[in-house]
């Protein structure tokens, strides 16, 4: 058999299948369940993985799309049909690579679940939800892209309600659900204008739609990017319909919240770069600007957000809608310059550097999101809580696991030269070189984008200097954290995939551009590699070489060479010196405990301060004592912070709909006669209706 | 095309020779300034060469990235050098980034020094991280929108672009929002190295310190790395003022005359500015940690206002 997309990708999805069907088979054998129902998993993703890598290198030659029947047509419209073009396939690999790193760390996780809850399930569910995700990229049909994008919902929402014994576990999988399945509706409506536009539910028909100067027209257009906006922005988690996020990510098992928060909340991506820049055809200028605009705010108040939290997997998961702002704050830089009318021509070359910017970082989210989520899990594998206040001293005792942790930190910062930093700079070019595209007052967006991009990507440092610092360096601050031991074998090596991801997207900019080629070519009709590329590869360019120009290998192979000078300090000064190990200096005390060092809520508590008008921060601090205020014999702290959409917006919401609900309930009354009589009603309404 | 070696041999040999000089400046004549004696100009050298043959004492609650960070911090500091024109209108690693890449190289030795203070276990450290994070974080925005005044009026996010499209232009040097983006980032200057009304780089223990908290427990070698990395900073961000806002006289070619004449003006341009910060240091007293940001958001008000002003000056 040789290796092509063709034979590689039906063997993926089998590969999936098989690996349900073994948590399945092995529900009574935990340790046979974890080991097959993952191994399954993570042939069947390198399969995938390959598949996707062999498919957008062949694009560059201009073959035709593979496509594949999966089931026969049962119903008309209803074609089990998907087309591997370079959009699939970029997203494709996307979910590929990181079902295959989280399946290998899942075979070493899952033994933690020994004993106490059924692995086989759990594969079982895994499996299907990483089917189910691949198929959402890849399906070209509408009818059965909503079938996936169910199963991938539920088979999400099982696993979130996994350890369904503790409350918190429960509530919010029911948020997730009823979120998840408003954004379905608008999604479906969606789809039904495009039916009505273009006659039929395939992806080649909607395309075509793209051209036809009568559906250019129509409001119904505008319906639509609305209803999708919404649709799968619930699902990418922007501000403000994020609220299931932070709460359902983080109550998962760790593989799974690895998963929805790097891949899953990307199927929202696809879904709007899909839509955007294939079906709806030249977008107006309000468009861009709502994109931008909730791209940019997303990004502020995620990561404001995320800086309060001290739950490790809270925190990431806070992270993840600041990072769907940055991908939508490229979207929205690239439909501005999509844009065109009478007045104003369209600008492709910027748009295509915006919109790769924003493709750049959504696998670049992917991967160091995924690899901080799989820290987060080897730490709470080993200290069995997610409480940073609790961690500390880890890096000592779990190295592999804090160095793993430290590459993800630097690179979500945005620091060179990892990736973070290269489509960041993309997005900083793309937006300071449209200032010149508009004589509007619109274009200072641009540079107040920029600005606040900055300010995001200073408050994601400061706050992976807190998770970083608070988990892993300093002394422990409990027990279990004091007796940490390293990872497993697979849950390091899982980690080192994505680290090599990482090193690799920031190192070679260039040669991963190449890849993205194909897929500019179908969405705007342009390749631009070369021209981002200077030096034989070694240069990262803006579209022109005078806009800017940047090199993280050079960065890094210099800063290497660097080193000398320090060494050669030492060569001639420092050979005689001793290095001695000794006590921090305590002030004089007896010895610093680890109650003295800094908390995680302290080392925020600026941050707190400045930015009280959103935070609304309240404390509450109860003192005992016998004699005197100076002797506390006991202090009870508590610190809450508001959150503003939850208090604001959402609760006032639940709290009408609950009441509308009661007041309907007396049309319930459980009187088959009044039952009788409304079905009488309604056929009477509908035929005159129908009249 | 290639980045010239030879350059950069040069501008590091500069950058690790002039950096403690100017430190030592600045603390001489602010001494002279409150009628003090003050150190030797010279002094910063002698420390330096102390601190490198001394014994380190290393915590024994810190990991390898306490060892790691004043090598990060160090050569951060020597590469954003290496992006900087100093005296050369093109600086030898223009090619390998520009604006972007040396905020984003100032923010990685920042992200490691924090971690190195957080490291020891000490109450200090991570007061003095937990600060200089936030106090980052505040004035990055406004860092940003100044330069990318500067950036977008000349379409270039490359400082030597920016400095050889400002260089041919007289009097326009001086236009409002020049001026403005120009005070925006001497505000951001005394924010990044750590300077009255900010912090106070004369404090070694007192709970109101940010930068020296961080390095209460480096000693011996890392902290010579620590400290020279700092001044090498410092001596960047100025050389960004003076030589964005007023890039008169810095050398086109490679002729020892003409890259004689540039470091003489260089010079002068640096003192000048250095003085400046020796005035603001002496007039005024240290803010309360929470009223930073008020000065620091003022920075980023007179930024959008030079950005504003684009629309009337051009």
């Amino acid at each position: 058999m040789d290796l092509t997309p063709t034979t590689l990708l039906p063997l993926a999805l089998a590969g999936y299948v098989l690996g349900s069907a073994m948590g399945l088979l092995f529900l009574r054998h935990e340790k046979l369940a974890g080991f097959f129902s993952f191994g399954c998993g993570t042939l069947a993703a390198l399969c995938g993985a390959v598949a996707c890598v062999m498919s957008l290198a062949a694009d560059a030659t201009n073959a035709a799309p593979l496509q594949l029947q999966l089931l026969p047509t049962l119903i008309p419209y209803v074609q089990f049909t998907v087309t591997l073009d370079p959009l699939s396939a970029f997203f494709g690999l996307i979910v590929s690579l990181l079902a295959f790193a989280l399946s290998l760390f899942s075979i070493g996780y899952v033994r933690g679940f020994y004993g106490r809850k059924n692995v086989g399930v759990l594969g079982a569910f895994f499996n299907l939800m990483l089917l189910a995700t691949t198929l959402v990229v890849m399906a070209d049909n509408a009818f059965f892209f909503l079938m996936v994008w169910e199963i991938m919902a539920l088979s999400a929402y099982c696993l979130v309600s996994f350890e369904h014994e503790k409350p918190e576990t429960r509530s919010a999988g029911v948020l997730y659900f009823v979120m998840s399945h408003i954004g379905t509706g608008c999604i479906m409506l969606g789809f039904l204008l495009l039916f009505q536009a273009s006659g039929g539910y395939g992806f080649a028909g909607f395309h075509a739609l793209a051209g036809n100067a009568d559906w250019l027209s129509s409001g119904s257009r505008n319906a639509a990017f609305l209803l999708f906006l919404v649709g799968f922005g619930i699902k990418a988690g922007i501000v403000p319909l994020h609220t299931w996020l932070p709460a359902a990510h983080p109550v998962a098992p760790s593989n799974v919240s690895a998963f929805m928060s790097s891949v899953l909340i990307k199927s929202g991506i696809y879904g709007l770069t899909r839509v955007f820049f294939y079906f709806l055809g030249n977008p107006p200028m309000w468009w861009g600007v709502t994109v931008l605009t909730i791209g940019t705010i997303s990004a502020v108040l995620g990561v404001l957000y995320a800086l309060m939290q001290h739950d490790l997997k809270r925190l990431l998961a806070y992270h993840s809608i600041e990072n769907i702002g940055i991908i939508l704050m490229g979207f929205g830089a690239a439909l501005m310059f999509l844009h065109q009318d009478a007045l104003h021509p369209s600008h492709p070359l910027l748009a295509t550097l915006a919109l790769i910017a924003g493709l750049y970082h959504t696998i670049n989210h992917a991967v160091f999101k995924g690899l901080l989520f799989l820290g987060a899990g080897a730490v709470l594998h080993a200290t069995h809580t997610r409480d940073m206040e609790q961690m500390g001293g880890l890096a000592r005792r779990m190295p592999q696991t804090a160095f793993c942790f430290l590459i993800g930190a630097v690179a979500i910062s945005a620091l060179p030269p990892l990736n973070g930093f290269v489509s960041e700079w993309l997005t900083y070019q793309s937006l300071l070189q449209g200032f010149g595209t508009t004589d509007s007052l619109l274009r200072l967006m641009f540079p107040i984008g920029g600005a606040l991009l900055a300010l995001t990507s200073a408050l994601a440092a400061a706050c992976f200097v807190k998770a970083f610092g608070i988990t892993f360096l300093a002394q422990p601050r409990s027990e279990p954290a004091a007796q940490a031991h390293e990872a497993p074998l697979t849950m390091l090596l899982g980690q080192g995939v994505l680290v090599a991801a990482c090193v690799f997207l920031g190192l070679c900019p260039t040669l991963f551009l190449k890849v993205l080629d194909p897929l500019t070519q179908l969405l705007t009709g342009l390749q631009i590699s070369q021209q981002l590329t200077l030096a034989n590869g070694l240069v990262l360019s803006g579209v022109n070489q005078a806009g800017g120009t940047v090199s993280t290998l050079g960065i890094a192979v210099l800063g290497v060479a660097l080193l000398c000078i320090p060494f050669a300090l030492w060569l001639v000064f420092g050979q005689k010196t001793k290095t001695r190990i000794g006590p921090t200096w305590d002030c004089g005390l007896k010895g610093l405990t680890p109650r003295m060092e800094y908390t995680a809520t302290g080392f925020s508590k600026p941050i707190r301060m400045i930015f009280k008008a959103l935070f609304r921060p309240r404390r509450e601090v109860q003192r005992e004592y016998d004699f005197s205020p100076y002797f506390t014999t006991s202090i009870r702290f508590e610190a809450h912070v508001e959150e503003v959409f939850e208090t604001r917006i959402y609760r006032p919401l639940q709290r009408q709909v609950l009441r509308l609900s009661r007041r309907m309930r007396a049309l319930q009354a459980g009187s088959l006669q009044a039952y009788l009589i409304y079905i009488f009603i309604t056929l009477l309404l509908l035929l005159l209706f129908a009249l | 095309m290639k980045p010239d070696l030879l350059a950069i041999v040069m501008q590091t040999a500069l950058l690790l020779a002039l950096a403690p000089f100017i430190t030592g400046c600045i603390r001489n004549w602010k001494a002279r300034l409150q009628n003090r004696r003050g150190p030797r100009t010279w002094q910063p050298y002698f420390d330096l060469a102390k601190f490198l043959r001394k014994d380190m004492v290393i915590s024994e609650h810190a990991s390898w990235v306490f060892s790691a960070a004043p090598y990060v911090v160090f050569v951060t500091a020597l590469l954003v050098g290496l992006m900087v024109p100093l005296v050369t209108v093109s600086a030898p690693l223009s090619l390998f980034g520009g604006v972007l890449a040396v905020v984003g190289l100032l923010a990685l030795g920042r992200f490691f020094l924090a971690l190195g203070g957080l490291d020891p276990a000490s109450t200090f450290g991570g007061m003095g991280s937990s600060r200089e994070m936030t106090i980052a974080a505040i004035a990055e925005p406004a860092l940003m929108l100044a330069i990318f005044t500067v950036a977008i009026t000349v379409g270039s996010t490359d400082f030597s672009h920016m400095v050889a499209a400002s260089q041919s232009s007289g009097w326009e040097l001086l236009n409002p929002t020049r001026l403005m983006a120009f005070a925006a980032l001497f505000i951001v200057l005394l924010a990044e190295t750590g300077r009255i009304p900010i912090d106070n780089p004369a404090t070694h223990l007192e709970l109101t310190m940010i930068h020296e908290a961080m390095l209460l427990e480096y000693s011996g070698r890392y902290l010579a790395l620590m400290e020279w990395g700092a001044s090498i900073k410092q001596l960047v961000l100025m050389a960004i003022l003076v030589n964005v806002f007023l890039p008169v006289g810095l050398a086109a070619d490679g002729s020892v005359l003409a890259l004689g004449l540039a470091l003489a003006l260089f010079l002068i341009k640096v003192f000048m500015l250095s003085a400046a910060v020796v005035l603001v240091e002496t007039v005024n007293a240290k803010l309360r940690l929470f009223r930073v940001p008020d000065l620091l958001s003022a920075a980023f008000v007179l930024a959008a206002m030079a950005l504003l002003s684009t629309f009337l000056f051009h």
